[in-house]
Parts: structure tokens; sequence; C-alpha cells
């Protein structure tokens, strides 16, 4: 009895991923492989439980790959993913860019300032993402905080809302936390004695970054990266909030076929293609991860 | 412990007498030899912490000079200064002449060896060894040579490729070692080079270094609160007590003749007895004290004059210990019971109980495998020691 308890507790992870991933992804999967009908629920075939077998393969047989046809014909949704992941791609340098320099200043400053300064990046989560972007659109309008600054400098008016620069703020913005956060761990942890022998062995402080304490950060900002540019590539309210028409990301694209066509199997085909876009970048962490493990060990 | 001085050096086909080097080597008594590095009156405060207090210090071009004392005592700051990791508050440090003031420690000509080893986890072994090189611009070609020949010293050749984690704790130490001389600094700092390693390795690299140091005739500065290491190595040592110097000497200077309590104590072992210079018969002296009946006889060295308060300072090995009564006339007789004995192979350690309850420490080399009248607990023991044992501190 003992020996099973703890047995149990190791399938829960896989329960979890069992109900809330597999599952999921195979009714999607399903839906994608299925035909746009009008009815309720707006697709065909459904499986016919009173069959049996017969009712089954009938069902199986009935499924088609017309929608991912469909979506290689279309340009569209091409150019939308190409799209995502170019925005995912800037978004993810930009927060690199913002977030190294943060990172950096919190994991050099004294415990009890890096405990504050971590706290105030952990901050804008207790309010939520979907008003923080709204409050963007307030800051980018034309007659928003910015203009109004930008004014007082006396310098010309940007109009930024529902262009790509708004989309990319937007992403920068939101996503900046968790390229940060990976980012602190990996700086904070690593052994000032090292800058040290660095300048005793003749580096100046400057050369000792590249040599020494961003060399040692890579681990965090492949971590960083990757936790930004995921959800970036499917991200759907900061485009739809802040992008104009020029802004084409595939979320919105998912977002339209599923509510204002009604067309389940379309969007699930383009949810499908998403995913196994990013497996590989996700397999690419996975590996990393690993490797990381095994160097610490 | 001199002993190991004479020992000659393994290096690479010659062998050098490091006895013969050694014996004369004293350019600190020498008025006209220049010191490579001096401190001047340097003090540096952490706080309302006084880490280092007025020190000044001379190290000589060639020497191998410890810095010596307990946790806290500010010889790592002092080490630190020299590197340029620290500013001293005030005082001056000059190095072959020239004050370091101002000079960051990426541009100071001496190279440390960490206690941490902080070697590059992300860097190979040759890497590690290659890149104070690579900061001077030295050639390509001319680095790579430079490295094979530092691992060739230490020994770690076939490990060039592995990174610091896939070595043990020695060869780690050894790396650090090649990376701190690849650069053949002017004066190389070693801060506690030998506490992560086990007593056996600890041995073996000391007499290492020591030949190292000879061989390469570079200037060594070592931080320890090890005293057998700085004895074993240094040809001077300095005793630090709270940011100040107690005594700066050689190793047998230091032992033999401490400047004070501190230094006494320190060092070894040692009886301490209070007692007041009644009489000074030169070359001798008469102390009274209250656990010698007939009172002390020693030499009159430095001793103040009668009447005067001090301490005898008598090592455990100086003393003598014997289940019979000394002939009538030996001078320095105390008696007591045994009430410990500290067996420790080579030597043994008698802890004998005064009269008053007072407890001395008396060793003995077991230079024999089998004693006739072993000497046991309770037994009654006569305790004697010459004249010439004692030292004479003032209070």
């Amino acid at each position: 009895m003992k020996r099973t308890l703890p047995r149990l507790s190791a399938l829960i992870p896989y329960a979890w991923l069992l109900v809330f991933f597999a599952l999921p992804f195979l009714l999607v999967l399903r839906l994608s492989l299925s035909d746009s009908a009008l009815a309720i629920p707006p697709y065909t075939p459904r499986i016919d439980w009173g069959g049996g077998i017969d009712g089954v393969r009938a069902f199986i047989d009935a499924l088609d790959f017309d929608t991912y046809k469909a979506l290689v014909g279309d340009s569209l949704y091409f150019n939308a993913y190409i799209s995502s992941l170019r925005f995912a791609l800037e978004g993810t340098v930009l927060a690199l860019l913002v977030g190294y320099p943060m990172a950096y200043g919190m994991a050099r400053c004294k415990p009890g300032t890096r405990s504050l300064l971590l706290m105030a990046v952990i901050l804008p989560f207790w309010t939520s993402f979907l008003i923080r972007v709204y409050a963007w659109v307030g800051i980018l309008k034309p007659q928003g905080l910015l203009n109004a600054g930008l004014g007082l400098l006396g310098l010309p008016d940007a109009d930024l809302l529902y262009t790509p620069a708004a989309v990319q703020i937007g992403l920068v913005y939101s996503y900046l936390p968790f390229m940060v956060l990976p980012l602190y761990a990996a700086l904070e942890k690593q052994d000032h004695t090292l800058l040290e022998a660095a300048a005793d062995l003749g580096s100046p402080p400057w050369k000792s970054f590249w040599q020494v304490t961003f060399p040692l950060s890579i681990p965090g900002v492949i971590a960083g990266c990757l936790l930004c540019f995921i959800p970036m590539v499917g991200e759907f309210v900061i485009p739809d909030l802040l992008g104009g028409p020029g802004s084409l990301m595939i979320g919105r694209s998912i977002w339209m076929e599923f509510f204002a066509n009604r067309d389940w199997p379309f969007a699930s085909a383009v949810a499908i293609v998403l995913l196994i876009t990013l497996v590989v970048p996700i397999v690419l962490y996975q590996r990393q991860q690993v490797k990381a493990l095994e160097a610490g060990r | 412990m001199s002993a190991a001085k004479g020992r000659p050096a393994k290096a690479a086909g010659k062998r050098l007498n490091i006895g013969a080097v050694r014996s004369s080597f004293a350019p600190w008594n020498d008025p006209a030899a220049v010191p490579l590095v001096r401190f001047e009156g340097v003090s540096k405060r952490f706080g309302d912490h006084t880490a280092v207090n007025d020190v000044s210090l001379d190290i000589y071009p060639g020497e191998f000079f410890a810095l010596l004392g307990p946790s806290g005592c500010g010889k790592t700051t002092l080490m630190r200064m020299l590197a340029g990791f620290e500013t001293p508050d005030a005082g001056r440090i000059t190095l072959g002449g020239e004050d370091l003031a101002g000079i960051p420690p990426h541009r100071r000509p001496v190279n440390m060896m960490f206690q941490s080893y902080a070697l590059f986890p992300h860097l190979s072994v040759e890497q590690n060894v290659a890149f104070g090189l690579k900061q001077e611009g030295m050639p390509k070609a001319e680095i790579a040579a430079r490295v094979v020949e530092m691992l060739d010293l230490v020994k770690l050749k076939p490990f060039a490729r592995r990174k610091p984690d896939q070595l043990s704790g020695g060869q780690k130490q050894r790396v650090a070692l090649a990376r701190a001389i690849a650069r053949k600094p002017k004066m190389l700092l070693l801060d506690e080079p030998l506490g992560a390693l086990d007593k056996k390795l600890r041995e073996e690299t000391q007499f290492e270094l020591m030949d190292l140091q000879v061989e390469l005739g570079m200037t060594f500065l070592i931080v320890t609160h090890d005293q057998e290491e700085a004895m074993v190595m240094a040809d001077r040592i300095a005793l630090m007590r709270e940011g100040e110097i107690a005594q700066i000497g050689r190793p047998e200077e230091v032992y033999e003749t401490p400047a004070n309590r501190y230094v006494a104590e320190f060092l070894g072992d040692v009886n301490l007895f209070e007692a007041k210079v009644s009489a000074i018969e030169h070359p001798m002296a008469r102390l009274a004290a209250a656990e010698a009946t007939d009172g002390f006889y020693v030499l009159d060295d430095d001793c103040p004059p009668a009447g005067s308060a001090v301490s005898l300072a008598v090592r455990p090995e100086k003393m003598r210990i014997s289940l019979d009564p000394p002939p009538a006339g030996t001078h320095n007789v105390l008696t007591g019971e045994i009430w410990d004995i500290g067996y420790t192979g080579d030597w043994t350690n008698y802890i004998v109980e005064l009269p008053g309850e007072r407890l001395i420490r008396v060793a003995r080399a077991n230079a024999s495998r089998f004693v006739d009248r072993p000497i046991g607990w309770d037994d009654k023991v006569w305790v004697t020691f010459d004249a010439d044992a004692g030292v004479v501190l003032e209070q």
C-alpha cells in the first residue's frame, strides 16, 4: 500500500497530459479530417455508435484530407504562417535585447533589491493580460499617452495603433517576463569569481562579458527565446487588439475560421499545421534541457 | 621541517639543489636588495571593520612568501589589494617600483590562483590555460606551444580536451596553476591553493609548488591558514592578527623565537608559564614561577630587567619526560602526574598535571618501536628542559 501511492502519483503528470493535451489534440485532429456542414455541430461525419464496428468503419472511411489540400492551395494561410513566424522571431529578438540588460542588472543588484525587482517583473501577471494589452490601445492611439508625450517634447505625432509596429510592441511587452526570468536565473547563479579570474588574466570588463558571462548564460537565452517564440507564433489577442489589416497572424486566422466562418474542420487543420510548425522548436528546447541536466551532473 | 628545503627538484631532466639555492637566499638582510613588492602603510576598512591596519611589508624577487593567519585576519584582503580586486583606503602598494594605485586588475602583471580555482566551466582545460595568453594578443601558434608547455609542466596533457567538470579536485588545482603561470607573471598569488585537497595530495603538491617556484624563478605569495603549509613552503612568513602583522621571519625564526604570545600560541603547541624575573646572571636569568619550586633557569636573551613580569614559552617537543627523577642539581624540573596520553604514531603527546591542576603538554618522538617501561596514565613523572629550550616573552 505504501509503495503504490508514490507510483500512482507518478501517473498524475501523464494523466494530466492525456486529459488536457492528448485528448484535445485527437479531437482537433479528428475535426481537421472532417468536412464542414450546415448542422449542429457544423461538421460531418459523426460516429454512428448504434452501427457497431460497421458504423466506426463508415466513419473512418468518410475522413479525408480535403481541408489540408485547401490549406496548401490557399496562399493566404501560407502568408499568415510566414508572417506569424516573422512577428514571433522579431519579437523574440527584441525581447532578448530588452530583457538581457534587465536580467543582467537584476542579477548584479544586492539580494534585497533583487527580490524587489523580481517582484516588479512578476507584478504585471496580477492584472489580466487582456486589460494590459487594452492599455496599450490607450497609449498608442492618435490622442493617446505616447503622442501627448511626444507633443510635450515638441516631436511630431507617431501613428502606431493598428500597425505591425504596435503588434510588435505588444508582443515584446507581454512576453518580456518570460524572457527575463530564465535569463535572470542563468545569470544570478554565475560565480562572480569567474569574472575576477578573467580580469586577473588580462580581460577588461566588456571583454569578460562576451568571454565568460554571455557564454555561460546561453541555456537561459535558449529557454527565454523558446518561452517567448512558441506562444508568440500563435498569439491572437495582441494582433486582434493592436494590429490592423496588415498584421496577419495565424492565431487570428484560426479564430476567424472557427467563429466567423464556422468552418471548424478548416480551422482545426490550420491549428494542426501550426502545432507541427512549433513541435520543432519544442523538441529542440527539450533536447537542450536534457543536455543542461546532464552537464549539471 | 627545514629538511624539506634540502630536497632536490626533479624538473625535466635537470636537478636543482634547492638547499644550496636556499641557504644563501636572504635578500631581506641585504640593504642593497630592491624589493619586488612593497606594501607601505596599507589599510583597508569594510564598513566599520578594519580588515587591514597600517601594514608595511617588502617581498623580494624570487621569494616564496607566506601570509599566515586565522580566517578574518586580513591576509586575503592584503593579497586581493595586490591583485587589484580591492582598493586600499590608505597607503601605497608598489610592484617593481611602480605604484599600483588606479591600475585595474586586468593590467597588473600578477596572476592569481583562486581558492575555488575559478576555472571557466564552458572552456576545456587547454582553453582555460590559453585564456590569459589570448588576452595579450599572442599569435595562435605561440599560444598553442605555451599551452602544451604548461600542461606538460603540470602533467595534464592527456586531459587537454576535458571540461573542468570532468576533472578531479587535484587536476582542477593543476589547471588553475597552469592557467595562472601561463602568462609568466612577475608574481604568482596563491589563495589557499591546497585547501581543497586531501592530506596526502596536499603534501605532494607542497613540494611540487616549491620545485616549480625555483624552476620558474618566479616570486610566489601564498595566503594560508595552515601553518604547516606555510612552514614547509615559504622562505619567509608574515603571521597576521586582526589586520596587523604580528611577526615576519623565516619559518624557524617565527617558530623558535616568537615575538610575542600570539605568535608562540598560533604556531604549533606551546606551554606558557607566567613568571617574574628574579635575577639576571648574564648569560643566564632566573625566573620565579608558581609551577617550579626552584624557579626557572634560562638564557637571558631579550630578557627584561629583574622584577619584570614575563611568560616563559616552552614547546612540548623541547621538554623531556621521565619516570625517574633527574640527577640532583638539574635546572628546570617539574613534577606531575600523567593526565592524558595522545598517541599519533610518530609522536606521543603526554598531558601532565602539575600541582595546582596546571596542565602542560610534553611531546616525545617514538624513536624505538618497543619501550621497556612505557609511561601510563596516573604515573608520576619528571619533566625537564634545557636552559635554551624556552623563550622569555615580555607581557
